[in-house]
């Protein structure tokens, strides 16, 4: 078990690096010049090589990309072209909302969406499964900014239960933060619902037709035991599979739901930056998501033995 | 068993197996909805400039901001532009995306695929590259990509392709992978076909089927896309009107005009939910194994 997980650690390095090496190219060899875009359009040749220099594009790309891994295995992930500070520190300047946000939400979808799964397996092609799956094929189709808005005009405007925009910080109270957050929250939550939802029906329809499932209602088990913990148990590992490869939904979720409320966190930052052009920043944040998602994916390999004891590594 | 697709099924056979169908399948009302409203919805894009009322870009000052009318069928935006004109043509260039960023993802896909499931020794370095590409969102990307070359069609379509394109690789290397076990990929090899005979006429028609399937899907998510990077400021110029880019300009004035955000919302919100329905229907009609796994 131990090796195993050492193992996968281990096997998460070349991925990193090829991400890294991909970045690195894609925004090096595409035709934008960072210099142009420091210097501004009134910049004269002389001063845009200047800053070529003094940013080290001159030299030849393999110097820079030695360059830029160095920096980073140190952790510095480069200086903001706009405000001149540490990108490192501005990510963690801003990284405490989205964590609160994305935690929520993964809260509020696995909440909602595994019983919905469950239940619409168990009355497979009733008028719950109905509605699950129409959810669910919903949940996909619209944009996530669209289902903000909604939110907004109903729950902010129209009924006035909670503010339109904004963010508090947990330590300033539960109820303001709640207030603001549920809306953010309840939008990013309604694709990774959708996502959940279906591939918990469809794993658990697997399941329920199993010999142990007859078996286990034949012995009297009550039925909320049969389907939690017999057959939820038994059709856990792809659910964890989606929840996993899900996250990129949720990462990009972010960037614009953080927009839509206007909360200060690290999709905020990268909007901003957007705007800005602050390249530095948005290559700093394709890293970091890119890490995160690599990391939450190898949390739920390792997790697979936990659910299903048959996975022994 | 269900019947499998093997090496004598041709392109155009794939194609008009979507029409023709097998014993004991049915499509039902849904599908035929979903079509009806999808072929609508290009039609209606495609023509646009035969039938809108107004010049998409014509602004007018003295008709800002209009409630819906018989002159303006769904109001007005903050420059007096015709929301349903806009809201019209918009389509164009979304649909332009999906289509385009689904046939580049799975041509390119595709190629990686056949490699990697045929040649074992390029097998572990491509899937280790294409697992690599998948951990990029692709909004992220785009954005990085449209701030340092300014926003193009181009820069759209390569940003969404990228984190697809392994999604398509690891489906065509899976069904390459089974069908190269195939006793006829044994006959040819025996009687002596050349490499790339055997992967291009015997093992590439196995993959169209999942192939139009996965298709459907990137172009949704293709047009979702879009959506969103117009939206954040990092989609096509917005001298092109786009659901996407007539969404964004709305969010300004959302407390007052909804519709801005609402009717392209609602005609993005069909046009995906109508390709997904018929992606699922496609999957059902091509692949019924695929049907019981996903339910």
């Amino acid at each position: 078990m131990f090796v195993y997980i050492l193992k996968r650690i281990l096997a998460t390095i070349p991925v990193m690096v090829i991400v890294a090496i991909f970045v690195f190219l894609l925004l090096r060899l595409t035709p934008g010049d960072p210099a142009a875009i420091l210097a501004g359009d009134s910049a004269t040749p002389a001063q845009l090589e200047r800053i070529r220099d003094r940013l080290g594009l001159n030299d030849p790309l393999i110097i820079q990309f030695m360059r830029w891994m160095g920096q980073l295995m140190r952790g510095d992930l480069g200086t903001s072209l706009i405000s001149n500070t540490s990108v490192s520190g501005m990510l963690i300047d801003r990284l405490g909302p989205t964590i609160n946000i994305a935690l929520m939400t993964i809260v509020i979808s696995v909440a909602l969406a595994v019983p919905m799964g469950v239940i619409a397996a168990w009355r497979h092609r009733s008028w719950v499964d109905f509605l699950v799956m129409s959810f669910s094929v919903l949940g996909f189709s619209v944009p996530v900014f669209v289902i903000g808005y909604i939110l907004i005009q109903i729950f902010a405007i129209e009924l006035r239960w909670v503010p339109v925009q904004g963010y508090r910080a947990p330590s300033d109270g539960i109820g303001p933060f709640f207030s603001r957050a549920i809306l953010p929250s309840l939008t990013l939550a309604t694709i990774y619902i959708a996502l959940i939802a279906r591939m918990t029906r469809a794993s658990m329809l697997e399941v329920l037709g199993e010999d142990y499932i007859r078996t286990a209602r034949a012995k009297g088990v009550r039925e909320n035991v049969v389907l939690f913990r017999h057959a939820l148990r038994n059709a856990a590992v792809p659910i964890l599979t989606i929840i996993g490869t899900g996250f990129a939904l949720l990462i990009s979720g972010v960037v614009v739901t953080e927009s839509v409320f206007n909360i200060p966190g690290i999709g905020r930052l990268t909007v901003d930056a957007i705007l800005a052009r602050d390249y530095p920043v948005i290559q700093a944040m394709i890293l970091l998501t890119a890490g995160i998602y690599v990391f939450v994916n190898l949390l739920v390999d390792v997790s697979y033995s936990f659910f299903d004891p048959r996975i022994r590594y | 068993m269900t019947q499998t697709p093997t090496s004598r099924h041709s392109a155009f056979q794939v194609l008009t197996g979507l029409l023709s169908l097998p014993a004991g399948a049915r499509i039902g009302a849904g599908p035929m909805i979903a079509a009806a409203i999808l072929v609508v919805i290009v039609l209606a894009s495609v023509l646009a400039p035969l039938f809108v009322p107004y010049d998409p870009l014509a602004m007018n000052a003295t008709a800002r901001l209009q409630a819906p009318s018989s002159d303006h069928f769904l109001g007005t935006d903050p420059y007096g532009r015709d929301t349903f004109s806009r809201v019209m043509v918009g389509g164009r260039v979304s649909l332009l995306i999906g289509v385009g960023a689904a046939v580049v993802s799975v041509a390119i896909g595709l190629m990686i695929g056949l490699v990697a499931g045929f040649f074992r020794a390029a097998d572990g370095v491509i899937m280790r590259i294409m697992d690599s590409l998948m951990a990029i969102p692709a909004i992220l990307l785009a954005i990085a990509l449209v701030a340092l070359n300014g926003p193009s069609l181009t820069s759209v379509i390569i940003a969404i392709t990228v984190p697809e394109v392994p999604r398509v690789v690891r489906l065509v290397r899976s069904v390459i992978l089974s069908a190269r076990e195939e006793p006829y990929v044994e006959a040819a090899i025996a009687l002596g076909s050349s490499m790339p005979k055997i992967l291009i006429q015997h093992l590439m028609p196995n993959t169209f089927a999942p192939l139009i399937v996965q298709g459907t899907y990137i172009c949704a998510s293709a047009i979702l896309i879009e959506a969103i990077l117009s939206f954040l400021g990092a989609g096509v110029s917005t001298e092109i009107p786009t659901w996407g880019n007539i969404m964004a300009e709305g969010r300004t004035y959302f407390q007052i005009k909804p519709g801005l955000i609402f009717w392209p919302g609602l005609m993005l919100s069909l046009c995906i939910l109508a390709i997904n329905l018929l992606g699922d229907t496609a999957r059902d009609l091509l692949d019924p194994r695929m049907k019981k796994r996903e339910g």
